[in-house]
């Protein structure tokens, strides 16, 4: 394998190179039957992916896509089209497709197209599938090594590597022109342990938009003893409780919480339909006055961070709610028109097969000043919950639900025994007045979520500091 | 020549030459699956459309094996050049992998050489425009609204229909094809409760031939009738109860079944059932059936994932679990046969997946099944991934309605229900007559005699 720089084909110099006259040439097509606007949106992607299983190198995969994706819009409707033959037939055959949703009538008038710089949240030097896949492997290794020399009941250890390198164009037909290079890779650990007829599993993982420098700060080791701890301590887990209690969110991973209860529900698509349960709450109190929730697709490095959305718009920071008074929403272009206001820059999508939607990046909870001892101190019986599966929410009812598999009973203010993997659920609006105590020691998710939505997955992260939530029902087995 | 043939033609010229190319390169074995599709689908909003998405595409998957070690490349460039670029990078990737003694392609006398014909092709599917697409859901969705003025907004309707076409080939003689179609409408209504909140529900029709389709109108007032239903809802006390899973409800609960039975997850240890084949697993009521031959099921197919022949497996016959699934490199990790379980998609290896998984029906009517139940919880919707394949055990969100007196009473939601799934597919105590084919998951009514409910 080479390991010289991947370049898109579309981009400057490349094969099918795609200058501004392309551009304003499809662009005209898909506004030839009228509209409001459109863009174009290339995508090419690399992708490599690592197995280790039974001690060895199970499969290397690798793959590349490429495809230009058309949007017509027309008031809230979207026309879309894509194709993966970029001739300029084929694109301008697509172009046409997508234009079927504007209904024979005026388009605006053709504007100058200029190249904007975006900012960089992620100046990694070298990609990660740019470099030689031998040290990879050695990565997998190692995790396996670490993993297995943790405890002896550990019976079986995967490892999985998976990168990729995603170099987008997007031309819009007010003139914007963006290109942005978005590497993003991730490692995972997951062990088996077995003893005495029973058997738990434990996973750790992470990466970001980072090249291989990730793991001079969190090394293979690292994550295959973390996977192997959580597998054996789980070997003890009992029944978890069932009912309604207090319970204490670690920092870190504890932050979908934030993303299902709360995240979703602002996204403005379902606003601007009013089927969320936040819909026309803007300026009211929606969370305790503890709550701070901030959408932050510029935290640098980060698998949430955008340099732009997928619509040409820059990633941001946006305050969602603050000290318990909802803000604002998420937007992409449609809703953003639609709630007359600029972009939020939240409009992504999975591929150059999907049309964007208003989708978080990372979504966090603000620091508060309480010390997390104290917090769990202050629990008489409750669930301490450190590690989770996922989570999933109605957003117009506003339940929500999320999956631990790593928690503790906490009695008396101490944790105690670890419990088997359990369901918490609530009701957004509801759960976020119940925040009673927020921590001082906000941490950032290792790397490793990813959100769907409407069939589409992107890469988010999740952050927040210890919080105690004084009512959520737990859903154990034991009464 | 048959139709399938020729539409599949110029896939098997692709997949043809990549195969005898990377042979030619040196590749031992090499193994090709092209896959084309074509997809129209539509959403409107309160009468009037969203989105109207259209497009086709193609990948090309390939699997290299060469002195027993293995690559796995996908790619959708079909350019001359660009093609036999991503050969030649696939045949020297099969480098950096382990030598596997037991990833390499099925033996030649278990590939399939006939092929059923299973009808998944219906012509009529990519006929239908876009503008036919947007009166199916407009008619949907108006439907819904007219049914009662309580459906106060929509979460919209949609439309969808796709077409896909696969070939594999092999370097070992396998050569096989395949071709279907699906259509779907779907209608989302929303009504206001009290105290600000909103609750949705959906229904929805679909199959592989569209004259199949229920009306669009059926479909937007029994959507109506679902959301209305959940009105008031609010969750119950913490206790153990009997629960009565509706079909769509249950599907999810023997999923879960399937992914603990499966090949993979045996050699993987995970999965709560390792060392169970031959014992009970369900209670006796319970026969479950992976059968890819039906003809017209949404599940259907002419051979596996690995080339091996369709074939129908009694997967729990009276509670007793028959057998685990398995695919080629799955049944060699356990030193087994092939159940010809094989699933595939481009650029993935083969690996065990379901056909047509079907909790065979039983003799109930579903109002009897819920008529003998004093106090318990008819589930109609569960939320959450919270399953442990490794230990069963299983705690999900859910919702539905309390069962007063043999009766549904009112809506339940923000709940859990939880238990172990060994215990509860043995706690499996009444079957309804209601199995409906119309998904590739199918279960009847089902009631399990106790779980632990969450709630207040």
């Amino acid at each position: 394998m080479s390991s010289e720089p991947l370049r898109a084909p579309f981009a400057p110099g490349g094969p099918t190179e795609i200058d501004a006259a392309i551009a304003r040439r499809l662009l005209e097509e898909a506004l030839a039957r009228g509209g409001d606007r459109a863009d174009l949106y290339f995508e090419w992607r690399a992708g490599a992916d690592y197995v280790w299983e039974d001690h060895k190198v199970k499969t290397v995969g690798r793959g590349v896509t490429l495809g230009l994706g058309v949007r017509v819009l027309r008031g809230d409707a979207t026309g879309y089209a894509y194709t993966e033959e970029l001739t300029t037939e084929a694109m301008l055959q697509t172009a046409r497709t997508a234009s079927q949703i504007a209904a024979a009538g005026k388009s605006p008038a053709p504007v100058d197209i200029r190249a904007i710089t975006v900012p960089s949240f992620y100046p990694v030097q070298v990609p990660s599938i740019e470099t030689v896949p031998e040290e990879k492997l050695a990565l997998l290794r190692r995790a396996d090594a670490a993993a297995h020399a943790y405890d002896p009941r550990i019976a079986k250890v995967t490892v999985t590597f998976a990168e990729e390198l995603k170099e987008i164009l997007i031309v819009t037909s007010d003139g914007k022109l963006v290109r942005d290079r978005q590497p993003l890779m991730r490692f995972g650990v997951s062990a088996i342990a077995e003893s005495n007829g029973k058997r738990q599993g434990g996973s750790s993982g992470g990466g970001g938009r980072l090249g291989m420098d990730y793991f001079e700060t969190h090394t293979p080791e690292a994550h295959g003893r973390e996977a192997a701890r959580v597998a054996t301590a789980m070997l003890d887990a009992v029944e978890a409780p069932a009912g309604t209690m207090e319970v204490v969110l670690a920092p870190g991973d504890s932050g979908i919480l934030l993303h299902e209860a709360v995240g979703h529900g602002l996204e403005a698509d379902f606003n601007r339909k009013q089927t969320s349960n936040y819909s026309g709450r803007v300026g009211q109190r929606v969370a305790s006055e503890l709550v701070t929730v901030i959408d932050d697709g510029t935290l640098s490095s980060t698998r949430g961070a955008i340099n732009t959305d997928d619509e040409g718009n820059e990633g941001r920071r946006n305050v969602l709610i603050e000290n318990g008074i909802l803000v604002d929403y998420l937007h992409d272009e449609l809703s953003a028109k639609h709630f007359t206001r600029g972009p939020s820059g939240n409009g992504r999508r999975q591929s150059f097969r999907h049309n964007p939607l208003p989708r978080m990046t990372n979504t966090l909870m603000g620091t508060g000043a309480t010390d997390p001892g104290e917090i769990i101190a202050s629990v008489k019986r409750g669930v301490y919950a450190k590690r989770f599966s996922g989570g999933q929410v109605n957003i117009s009812n506003g339940d929500f639900v999320f999956s631990l598999t790593e928690s503790y009973l906490i009695e008396d203010g101490k944790l105690t025994a670890p419990l088997k993997g359990v369901n918490l659920i609530g009701n957004g609006p509801d759960v976020l007045t119940k925040v009673s105590m927020v921590g001082n020691d906000f941490q950032l998710s290792d790397g490793i979520w990813t959100c769907g939505k409407d069939g589409q997955s992107v890469p988010v992260g999740v952050g927040t500091p210890t919080v105690k939530i004084a009512a959520i029902t737990v859903g154990g087995t034991k009464a | 020549m048959s139709a399938d043939d020729k539409a599949l033609a110029e896939l098997y010229t692709i997949a043809e030459r990549a195969c005898a190319f990377a042979k030619k390169l040196g590749a031992d074995q090499a193994e090709a699956q092209v896959q084309s599709g074509s997809e129209l689908s539509v959403e409107i909003r309160l009468g009037e459309p969203e989105l109207v998405h259209e497009a086709s595409s193609k990948a090309l998957g390939l699997r290299i094996f060469r002195d027993k070690r293995s690559a796995l490349t996908y790619t959708s460039d079909f350019r001359p050049d660009a093609l036999e670029r991503f050969v030649r990078e696939s045949v020297d990737l099969a480098r950096l992998s382990e030598p596997d003694e037991l990833n390499t392609l099925p033996p030649v006398e278990v590939l399939a050489r006939q092929f059923p014909e299973l009808e998944l092709w219906d012509e009529a599917t990519l006929s239908t425009t876009a503008a036919e697409a947007i009166d199916w859901a407009v008619r949907g969705e108006r439907a819904a609204r007219a049914f009662s003025d309580k459906i106060t907004n929509s979460d919209g309707a949609s439309y969808s229909r796709s077409a896909g076409a696969g070939v594999l080939v092999s370097t070992d003689g396998f050569r096989g094809g395949s071709r279907g179609t699906y259509q779907s409408l779907v209608v989302k209504p929303i009504a206001d409760d009290a105290d600000g909140k909103k609750r949705n529900g959906y229904w929805w029709t679909g199959d592989r031939w569209k004259d199949r389709l229920d009306a669009p109108e059926a479909v937007g007032e029994e959507a109506a009738r679902r959301t209305l239903a959940k009105l008031g809802a609010e969750k119950i006390e913490t206790g153990e109860l009997p629960i009565v899973f509706d079909p769509d409800a249950g599907r999810a609960i023997v999923r879960l079944l399937f992914g603990v039975i499966s090949g993979g997850a045996i050699y993987r240890k995970s999965s709560y059932l390792l060392d169970r084949e031959g014992t009970e697993v369900a209670s006796p009521l319970v026969t479950i059936v992976d059968d890819p031959l039906i003809k017209r099921a949404p599940g259907s197919r002419p051979f596996d994932g690995d080339g091996l022949p369709s074939r129908r497996n009694v997967v729990v016959d009276g509670g007793v679990l028959k057998t685990y699934m398995l695919d080629t490199y799955s049944a060699r990790k356990l030193g087994r046969v092939s159940n010809g379980c094989a699933g595939r998609s481009v650029g993935g290896s083969p690996h065990v997946t379901t056909s047509n998984f079907i909790l065979q029906a039983g003799t109930r009517k579903p109002a009897e099944i819920i008529g003998e139940v004093k106090r318990g919880l008819y589930v109609t919707d569960m939320m959450g991934f919270g399953f442990n394949a490794v230990t069963g055990d299983f705690s999900r969100g859910a919702s539905g309605f309390l069962i007063e007196d043999g009766k549904l009473g009112r809506p339940v939601t923000e709940v859990t229900i939880s238990a172990n799934l060994d215990d509860i597919l043995k706690r499996i105590d009444a079957l309804g007559d209601d199995l409906d084919l119309r998904t590739s998951t199918a279960v009847p009514t089902m009631r399990v005699s106790r779980m632990m409910v969450a709630g207040k």
